[in-house]
């Protein structure tokens, strides 16, 4: 892919203490299964996210591990119960080993 | 006439030609995951254990047009506290290359176990989801979709 993969994240940037909000992000990849063949009919190697990690100050609290049966540009929804106020980090790995990062802030009412 | 039994006319040949056509279009298909392969990958995971049914709500659409982007959400009845959750759910899908389609690893601070994402499905299929709750017991759920347009490209 021409471009670097753009995370998205929608997170409400104000909660209640024990409000249970949910979290959607979607990153621009192409998610090439590496089943595909290209016009002279050789195979395009597969190149995906395996590992999409949200973590809340610093401690993991969702993770989800996708395989090759994930559409292009991959959206993932998620729950969280808010206990205080913080920063979401998140995080797409990607098969060659690079890292795509955004981060969330959250503040309590 | 009698020798005309070992002449193959032009319309048999091309008959022929059809056939062999149609299992050379056919065989690639022998390449895709089937329900051995599904339980194969859960008898990796868990063993002999056996998943009971329930406690799942398995959202997806019946009828996939475009089976690129197919909607899966899934909820696990739990309290979520750190005495009782769901640890892990796994999404397979039978009739696609690779069985594997997700694997979720929730915590009791998601509060509630729940999950949205978009998968691609090759045919018309199952999907069977499994549910590891943290006291070890497993649950599952199946679904049937079926698919218009395959969403693995040639």
């Amino acid at each position: 892919m021409a471009n670097t993969p753009t995370p998205r994240v929608r997170v409400p940037s104000q909660a209640k203490v024990g409000e249970l909000i949910e979290i959607k992000s979607l990153i621009s990849h192409d998610m090439e299964s590496g089943f595909r063949k290209d016009a002279d009919g050789k195979v395009i190697p597969r190149k995906i996210i395996t590992k999409f990690t949200a973590a809340f100050n610093g401690k993991v609290v969702f993770q989800a591990d996708w395989n090759p049966s994930i559409s292009a540009n991959p959206y993932q929804s998620f729950f969280y119960k808010v206990a205080e106020a913080g920063e979401f980090t998140f995080a797409w790995k990607d098969d060659d080993g690079s890292e795509y990062n955004a981060k969330n802030k959250i503040t309590v009412t | 006439m009698e020798k005309d039994r070992f002449t193959v006319s032009r319309r048999d040949a091309l008959l022929g030609a059809l056939v062999a056509g149609f299992a050379a279009a056919l065989a690639p298909n022998l390449a895709f995951a089937d329900v051995g392969a599904v339980e194969a990958e859960l008898k990796k995971l868990f063993g002999d254990k056996k998943p009971a049914e329930g406690k799942i709500k398995l959202d997806i659409p019946e009828i996939a047009e475009n089976g690129l982007v197919v909607p899966v959400n899934i909820e696990v009845e739990s309290p979520m506290t750190d005495a009782d959750y769901v640890k892990a759910v796994h999404v397979f899908a039978d009739g696609n290359p690779l069985p594997g389609v997700v694997s979720y690893h929730f915590t009791p601070a998601c509060g509630k176990a729940s999950a949205a994402t978009r998968m691609r499905l090759a045919q018309t299929q199952n999907i069977i989801c499994v549910a590891e709750m943290s006291n070890g017991s497993l649950f599952s759920a199946k679904a049937n979709v079926k698919v218009t347009i395959g969403g693995c490209g040639g």
